[in-house]
């Protein structure tokens, strides 16, 4: 902060901080407030608002919750989208991480630095296109009479053609693809750091590759490995673009629930509560990963 | 415990770059081996074609007899100390050392009551537990060193490892490497392009210069019978004087300088009338006395540095030469003053006749 007032001078470095506070206030913390105390008031149509009857409640986060029977194992519709967003994102996340670590570890440690220029510019010119376009390139890819099922018959990998589409395969997919360079280039930048004698050093010492990975790479990326899961996961689990355009009905997403009941269902309440308890769950998933891979606030910044 | 190690020929090219031309040797088992030379010349090159991380463009590698082509450096007896140490930074000390002992599936407790014994060989006994971060330069060595020992290797390799060390450290670290070589039996192939290392630790020094083996021997058959114009002014001081070869005879020749003819012990590969280059050391040149008939030169004292225990003339001779004399602070007298003129003087055996050729940049 003294480094703005340093760099512009006193008025005009006041001027910024007041300009950007401002914009922080407006922009960020009202809307959260307004949303905030939506979520604490029952849905009373408009007459009704500030009323007697519009009181301070907890109902509306408890109806995510209501009607769950895990001794049936029968879960109501919307925790169930809930449950399904969380599995979803985990598994997106995986897959990222599993299909981007070698790549990262190439790129970082094992490719010629002009190589390596050019891997990531074809790596990242397809996220020029915006991302509809490019989700909806997926949908045309993965349709029952589409490229990909053409490809696999003529190869004959399958026999008959798949409904990629019909299951949370799409999904999945189309967000794996989506995010995945947010989990390439925490990995690839943390990967970046580690001196090349570390892994000769081990093989030295007689390690085969996949201890080396295991003891010296992995720990070393871990930073990387935590960032890459935190964007990787929030970004699917409050993705709606790429469920809304490669889902199907039976696939909900969880942010598709929160619009529902924000503009079909017209409960600003209930989808103000709701779009919370995914905020929570993205925090709760930041504070485990941070827990798991014993990396502080600077270290995820970084 | 340790074997052999033999170089047959080994040639490494990168590209059009030739790091490596034709080095052949034999390290013997239980050696403090030395490559001495300056940067570039190919040292760590060497090393990485031993320890298995480069195959040679052509040769080959034999450790206790056995050809190592295609032993990657996880299958060979050898062990690297490598140039900036690359210790494990997550791991503690005592599992640096014993990585080496996990990977060969050794248990915990085992891996711990080892690793606790090399800590015990390097003097650091507390140490165990420490992180990395926390030890000093010269703790880190040692536990390079003990992790490299702690897979029980043949021949361990040490690329300059005490580069990067003060002086004062260096100087007693080379002790320490030296009584852990005896201690262990261990063959040491060390490299580095500091003299003083070769030669204080060193059984034998192989000097290189841009990739070719230019000698090999004890460290004082190197300073006193350089085979080459490079090894003489590579190692040491010494004093150049060219000109044809006027007289060869009895293991002695003459060189036909501008001081007149200069007689010294004849290098191999001589001819008369060839061009040829005559070194004597600044420590073997004296001030002459009145029997002194040949090999005399006489010089202008530009200036005397004096360094306590012995002091550097600095002589300019009539063709504007630069002649260094040293002379020791031994009672026998005063250097004489800036100048003055200086008469100087050899023994024949304390000059070294050989024929003409590249010398080390100074
Ligand atoms: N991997 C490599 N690719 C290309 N050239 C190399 C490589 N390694 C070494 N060299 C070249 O080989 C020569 C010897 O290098 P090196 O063995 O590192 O010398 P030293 O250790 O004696 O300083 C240098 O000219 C260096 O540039
Ligand atoms: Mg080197």
């Amino acid at each position: 902060m003294s480094e703005v007032f340093r760099r512009y001078g006193a008025p005009l470095g006041l001027m910024i901080l007041l300009l950007t506070g401002i914009w922080v206030v407006a922009m960020v913390v009202l809307p959260y407030f307004v949303m905030v105390e939506y979520s604490f008031h029952p849905n009373l149509p408009g007459p009704e608002i500030g009323g007697p009857k519009d009181i301070y409640t907890l109902d509306n986060y408890a109806s995510l919750f209501r009607g769950i029977d895990i001794l049936a194992w029968d879960f109501p519709d919307d925790f169930r989208v809930f449950l399904r967003t969380i599995w979803g994102s985990a598994v997106v996340t995986a897959v990222c991480l599993v299909v981007c670590y070698p790549v990262a570890f190439y790129l970082a440690k094992v490719a010629t630095p002009d190589r390596v220029g050019f891997l990531l510019l074809l790596l990242v010119v397809p996220f020029w296109i915006n991302e509809i376009l490019r989700t909806f390139s997926w949908y045309i890819i993965l349709a029952f009479n589409g490229p990909l099922n053409a490809v696999l018959l003529a190869l004959g990998l399958l026999d008959k053609p798949v409904r990629w589409l019909s299951g949370s395969g799409g999904v999945l997919i189309g967000m794996t693809y989506a995010f995945l360079l947010f989990m390439m280039f925490p990995l690839y930048n943390a990967l970046q750091t580690l001196d090349r004698n570390q892994i000769e050093a081990a093989r030295d010492l007689g390690a085969p590759g996949w201890r080396i990975h295991w003891r010296i790479v992995i720990p070393h990326a871990k930073p990387g490995i935590a960032v890459g899961c935190i964007m990787v996961f929030v970004l699917a689990a409050s993705s709606y673009v790429v469920p809304a355009l490669l889902g199907s009905p039976g696939t909900r997403w969880f942010t598709e629930t929160i619009y529902q009941w924000f503009f079909e269902g017209q409960n600003w309440p209930r989808g103000s509560a709701y779009a919370f308890v995914l905020l929570g769950l993205c925090v709760a998933f930041i504070l485990a990963m941070m827990r798991i891979f014993r990396v502080g606030l600077t270290d995820i910044a970084k | 415990m340790s074997q052999d190690v033999e170089l047959d020929g080994v040639t490494m090219r990168f590209g059009a770059v030739t790091a490596v031309r034709d080095v052949s040797l034999v390290v013997k088992a239980g050696e403090f081996f030395s490559f001495l030379g300056p940067s570039g010349c190919g040292k760590t090159t060497i090393l990485r074609i031993l320890s298995g991380f480069t195959e040679p463009s052509a040769g080959a590698v034999r450790i206790g007899g056995r050809d190592m082509a295609g032993i990657g450096p996880n299958g060979r007896p050898t062990a690297l100390i490598f140039q900036n140490l690359a210790l494990f930074p997550l791991m503690s000390v005592w599992e640096n050392i014993a990585f080496g002992l996990e990977v060969r599936g050794v248990g915990k407790a085992e891996r711990r009551k080892r690793a606790e014994a090399l800590l015990d060989l390097i003097a650091l006994p507390d140490a165990a537990d420490k992180r990395i971060d926390e030890l000093s330069g010269g703790m880190k060595q040692r536990v390079a060193i003990a992790r490299a020992l702690a897979v029980e290797p043949q021949v361990m390799l040490l690329d300059e490892p005490l580069s990067a060390l003060d002086l004062k450290l260096r100087q007693h670290m080379r002790a320490e490497l030296r009584a852990i070589q005896k201690k262990t039996g261990v063959t040491f192939i060390y490299i580095t392009h500091d003299q003083g290392e070769a030669f204080t630790m060193s059984d034998r020094v192989a000097v290189m210069s841009r990739g070719v083996l230019e000698q090999v021997g004890p460290p004082k058959a190197i300073y006193d019978d350089p085979a080459t114009p490079f090894v003489a002014t590579f190692v040491g001081e010494n004093n150049a004087f060219t000109g044809p070869v006027a007289l060869l005879a009895d293991g002695v020749a003459a060189v036909e300088t501008p001081f007149g003819p200069l007689r010294g012990r004849a290098g191999p590969g001589l001819a008369s009338g060839a061009a040829a280059v005559l070194f004597v050391r600044p420590e073997r040149l004296r001030e002459a006395t009145p029997g002194d008939g040949a090999n005399r030169l006489a010089g202008r004292v530009t200036h005397v540095d004096f360094e306590g225990n012995f002091a550097n003339v600095f002589l300019k001779g009539p063709d504007g030469s630069a002649i260094l004399v040293q002379l020791a602070n031994d009672g026998s007298g005063e250097p004489p003053p800036e100048g003055a003129t200086m008469d100087i003087a050899f023994d024949p055996a304390n000059a070294v006749v050989l024929p003409d050729g590249p010398r080390a940049r100074s």
